[in-house]
């Protein structure tokens, strides 16, 4: 018999639910009740590509040590759904719990006999209680918070206080929801005993925030100064325009006139909201779509025209699995190379890569500075699971002595005063030359915009010298690009080594869990946390004083790993791959594992198995 | 050659127009296209309706995507921003920097390949979306860059220069337009600038979504017999609903056509089209009853030509987002960035 496991603020668990049910919000509700107590969380929605009817999951690790990646594992399980009733069960880990509505009674068989069985009649209680089928589905989900909340010590009086904020101002649903969630409590204090797993108020948060990085990121572009957003609806990026929307009324319409200091579309495909993002850059407003990587496939002709003819864009571009479809739901890195290198011929385009909604918020305002700057297309590349899973992290931070970067623009006055204006002129050397708005001046700055070949002065041009000098200038861009855009992060280990390790975008969490298990093992890793393409010269400096750096990543085919070989000349032998694809979120239990393994290969793996969430 | 520059040689008797820019001021670089080219007879038509409005050259945008159409906006308006894009994506373009500032005047100029093919998606929306524009499609029928493709605004059964007839139908964009609610529909020729002129000053000052199909015969793939877009082809079946004069405001009205033969509409800026009625009881302000008589006289075999439908009191997308009346572009800091205090106020919801 395998004794129950027992913890204190560090354990996971995950509600197994059907899309649809109403239970996403009592979910949530139970997640913060916890980050309430003062025990930092770590959320995870796994959902399928429906609105009602399919399985979906939401896992919650409650950690009291701050480890926001996702664990692996599942300690107890809150099996609501019986279509995946035998792999939800199957995933709980030996030791752990099973929650679940004792109403009909199930054979044994469907049991495991290392788990602790908690049966709650959640379905009887509400039928006892309601008599309306919607209020019997909803307030079942306040009910098995009540009962959770009394099994693991969860003080009712937060959830009490998270209801009371939720339903502000209708009394009647506060009490209804009281009511609901008192019955859970009762029935669970009439007939157990709290459980092996606990929550117990603690001081682990701080002022720390619980946002989603779509809801960041669109908050970010508020802050960049973006005022046009054109867009078209794609899973996992919709949220963050609809965000940007939301934050645009809140903070953008002009209070004496009530007109909007932003204007968003909703585009008929993702190749008109690109073309309506550079329309309006080529104009001199701050402008972005949002997309994941079907849309980017669909947006890279015009995103070489932003490259060719230096236009400022920015793209969002919500990583989900691919290809093509691929998994719309699940999580990936797997757009680094597509759009690096988006469209056809010689191009390279800037890349953003934030860890965390905190920095989604900042990288994405951001990039509007680049872009203007840069005169091309930047992408800010989040992926879902920091895109629509809402994260812990420090409270978003404004400098106000900042001010937006609009580049290179020469303006009226200078066109007056006779400043030679060439529009593809490299006056500094940095690669970037001027432009102008349209309209600024009557007989002067005036150019014609094209996709072909030009001279520096935008006239028409196909000889061969022309061209070169043209597209030599715009990796002298790319160079300056370097030097602008947010350099890594180096984490040194304890104590000097030559092995290291390269991360990027959401791994960051799970990888610094990682290090800490690896330094309680005696292996010193140096950590790059890279943030941003092109790579700067701390990068280099990495790769050259490192015999071997594992890279690790979301994707299938080493992606990032193949930026550093092809554009910095990391040696392929010395890169060793480190990659995690099935579409969950990446693991510090996987990252140590599949370093280990690769670390000391004789070293026996370790006796407790290493077991990977099913979805 | 598009990069050597025109002489600047003028005639001593150019009269300049209110703002005092010459018609030289409006023009462009040396057309590259075939010599008695339908678009260069067009980008003629553009420099002239821009002259005659006394526009600043400067505050016109011209945009464009790909194809021999596309390549006429670098032969006009010289001063003016103009953006080459790419096949087929004018409209979203243009709906973009019409976003980014209000005030400039937004010319594109597509053509049947351009716009009834690959871009036939694009016009649809941007015409739907209101965008405020004058949207000029260059109607030949014939992919001509590529060398005699039909494009699908030949009609059906007309004979390409190859001797292949077309077996598929054939998309009206005047049709489209209007079912789509463009507030200013025309159609037009290249070889009837008389026609013409008039009608791009209308559009230009026409305060929403303006579409001119103007048929204009490519002299190298389809101005045989058996094409329905040769310049004899038009001339035949031409059927002109009206005559157009464009009245800026403040300027006298005159009217040399007999009393009860021309109607006046006065457009949202105050100018003031006067339509002389060519076909009795046509009235470009009912939109339905123009769908009706296009349908009719297309049967018939005529290509109805004129101002088809106008609405002098057009939305536009501006009105429908409710943005602000200034320039996005010009928009600073202070309007656009709220700072920390609303931060704090947004932080302290989301614990």
């Amino acid at each position: 018999m395998t004794a129950p496991l027992a913890a204190v603020n560090d354990f996971v668990v995950k509600f197994a639910n059907v899309n649809g049910s109403g239970s996403a919000s009592a979910n949530s509700m139970f997640a913060k009740a916890v980050l309430r107590m003062g025990v930092p969380v770590a959320v995870r929605n796994i959902f399928p590509s429906n609105i009602q009817g399919l399985p979906t999951w939401f896992e919650v690790r409650v950690t009291e040590a701050g480890h926001l990646g996702r664990r692996g594992g599942v300690d107890m399980m809150v099996a609501m759904n019986p279509q995946t009733w035998d792999r939800d069960v199957a995933e709980i880990e030996p030791g752990g719990y099973l929650f679940y509505d004792s109403t009909k009674p199930m054979p044994a068989s469907k049991f495991r006999d290392d788990i602790t069985v908690v049966g709650v009649p959640l379905t009887a209680i509400c039928n006892a209680a309601y008599t309306v089928a919607r209020e019997r589905q909803l307030f079942k989900n306040i009910i098995y918070v009540g009962a959770l909340a009394s099994l693991l010590g969860i003080e009712i009086a937060v959830i009490e206080q998270l209801l009371a904020e939720q339903f502000e101002g209708r009394e009647k649903l506060i009490k209804a929801n009281f009511d609901a969630l008192h019955m859970g409590r009762d029935w669970v204090k009439d007939n157990m005993a709290p459980l092996g797993l606990q929550v117990r108020r603690a001081d682990a948060v701080g002022d720390r925030i619980f946002i989603e990085g779509n809801q960041a990121a669109g908050l970010g572009a508020v802050y960049g100064g973006a005022t046009v957003c054109a867009w078209y609806p794609i899973t996992p990026s919709t949220s963050l325009a609809e965000a940007f929307t939301s934050y645009c009324q809140e903070l953008r319409v002009d209070p004496e006139s009530g007109k909007a200091n932003f204007a968003i579309v909703q585009a008929e495909d993702e190749i008109a909201s690109i073309g309506m993002v550079i329309g309006a850059g080529w104009n001199g407003a701050r402008a972005f779509t949002a997309t994941s990587g079907p849309g980017v496939s669909l947006m890279t002709e015009f995103i070489g025209l932003s490259y060719f003819a230096e236009i400022p864009a920015v793209i969002f571009d919500v990583q989900r699995g691919g290809p093509s479809t691929g998994m719309p739901t699940r999580t990936q890195q797997a757009d680094l190379i597509g759009a690096a290198y988006a469209s056809h011929g010689d191009t390279k385009h800037p890349m953003l890569l934030p860890m965390d909604p905190g920095e989604c918020f900042t990288f994405a305002a951001q990039a509007f500075d680049l872009a203007d700057r840069l005169q091309t297309t930047v992408f800010v590349m989040l992926d879902l699971d920091m895109g629509m899973n809402e994260w812990l992290v420090e409270p978003l931070k404004w400098d106000e002595s900042r001010r937006m970067d609009r580049g290179k623009v020469m303006t009226y006055e200078e066109l007056e005063a006779g400043r030679d204006f060439g529009r593809y002129l490299d006056v500094d050397g940095d690669g970037i030359p001027f432009r102008t708005y349209p309209g600024v001046h009557p007989t002067r700055g005036g150019y014609f915009t094209r996709g072909t070949s030009r001279n520096p002065y935008a006239r028409y041009s196909e000889e061969g010298s022309v061209y070169v000098d043209n597209v030599q200038r715009l990796l002298r861009k790319f160079e300056t690009a370097k030097t602008l855009v947010p350099a890594p992060v180096l984490t040194r280990a304890s104590q000097p080594t030559r092995e290291g390790v390269i991360y990027y975008g959401s791994t960051g969490p799970a990888m610094h869990e990682a290090l800490g298990l690896f330094e309680g093992q005696g292996r010193r890793l140096d950590a790059l946390r890279i943030r941003a393409f092109p790579f700067s010269s701390e990068v280099d400096e990495f790769l050259a004083s490192h015999d071997r750096i594992f890279v690790v990543e979301q994707n299938r085919d080493a992606q990032l790993r193949t930026l550093l070989m092809a554009e910095n000349g990391g040696d392929p032998d010395r890169l060793v791959p480190v990659l995690h694809f099935d579409g969950t979120p990446i693991t510090a239990r996987f990252i140590v594992s599949a370093i280990t393994q690769m670390m000391d290969a004789t070293q026996p793996p370790g006796s407790r198995p290493l077991r990977e969430a099913a979805e | 050659m598009t990069y050597i520059a025109k002489p600047k040689l003028h005639h001593p008797a150019l009269t300049p127009n209110g703002l005092g820019y010459l018609r030289r001021d409006y023009e462009g670089s040396v057309s590259t296209l075939c010599a008695g080219c339908g678009h260069d007879s067009i980008s003629a038509a553009i420099i002239q309706a821009a002259y005659e409005l006394d526009l600043p050259p400067h505050r016109v945008a011209k945009l464009s995507g790909i194809g021999c159409s596309s390549k006429t906006p670098d032969y006009f308006l010289g001063n003016s921003h103009g953006f080459n894009t790419v096949h087929g994506r004018m409209p979203s373009v243009t709906t973009g920097a019409n976003l980014a500032n209000r005030e400039l005047i937004y010319l594109g100029v597509s053509g049947d390949g351009d716009s009834a093919s690959i871009g036939l998606g694009q016009f649809a929306h941007a015409i739907r979306r209101g965008v405020n524009m004058t949207y000029i499609v260059e109607n030949n029928g014939v992919y001509g860059l590529t060398k005699g493709q039909f494009s699908a605004t030949s009609d059906r059964g007309s004979k390409s220069k190859k001797g292949v007839v077309n077996h598929d139908a054939a998309i009206d964009m005047v049709g489209l337009a209007l079912q789509l609610g463009a507030t200013f529909v025309a159609r037009s020729f290249s070889g009837d600038k008389a026609q013409l002129v008039p009608l791009i000053k209308a559009a230009l000052r026409h305060p929403g979504p303006a579409f001119i199909d103007t048929l204009s015969p490519c002299v190298q793939f389809n101005n045989h017999a058996g094409s329905t877009k040769s310049y004899d082809y038009v001339r035949e079946h031409n059927e002109a609903v009206n005559r157009l004069d464009v009245i800026a405001d403040r300027k006298p009205i005159e009217v040399d056509y007999e009393p009860g033969t021309t109607i006046s509409v006065t457009q949202h800026d105050g100018s003031v089209l006067a339509l002389h009625k060519l076909s009795d009881h046509y009235d470009p302000t009912d939109r339905i009853a123009a769908m009706a008589y296009l349908g009719e006289r297309q049967a018939a075999g005529e290509i109805v030509t004129g101002l088809l439908y106008v609405d002098p009191e057009p939305g536009d997308l501006h009105g429908a987002l409710g943005t602000t009346d200034r320039p996005l572009n010009s928009l600073s800091d202070a309007e656009l960035v709220p700072g920390q205090a609303a931060l704090d106020r947004i932080n302290a919801g989301l614990r």
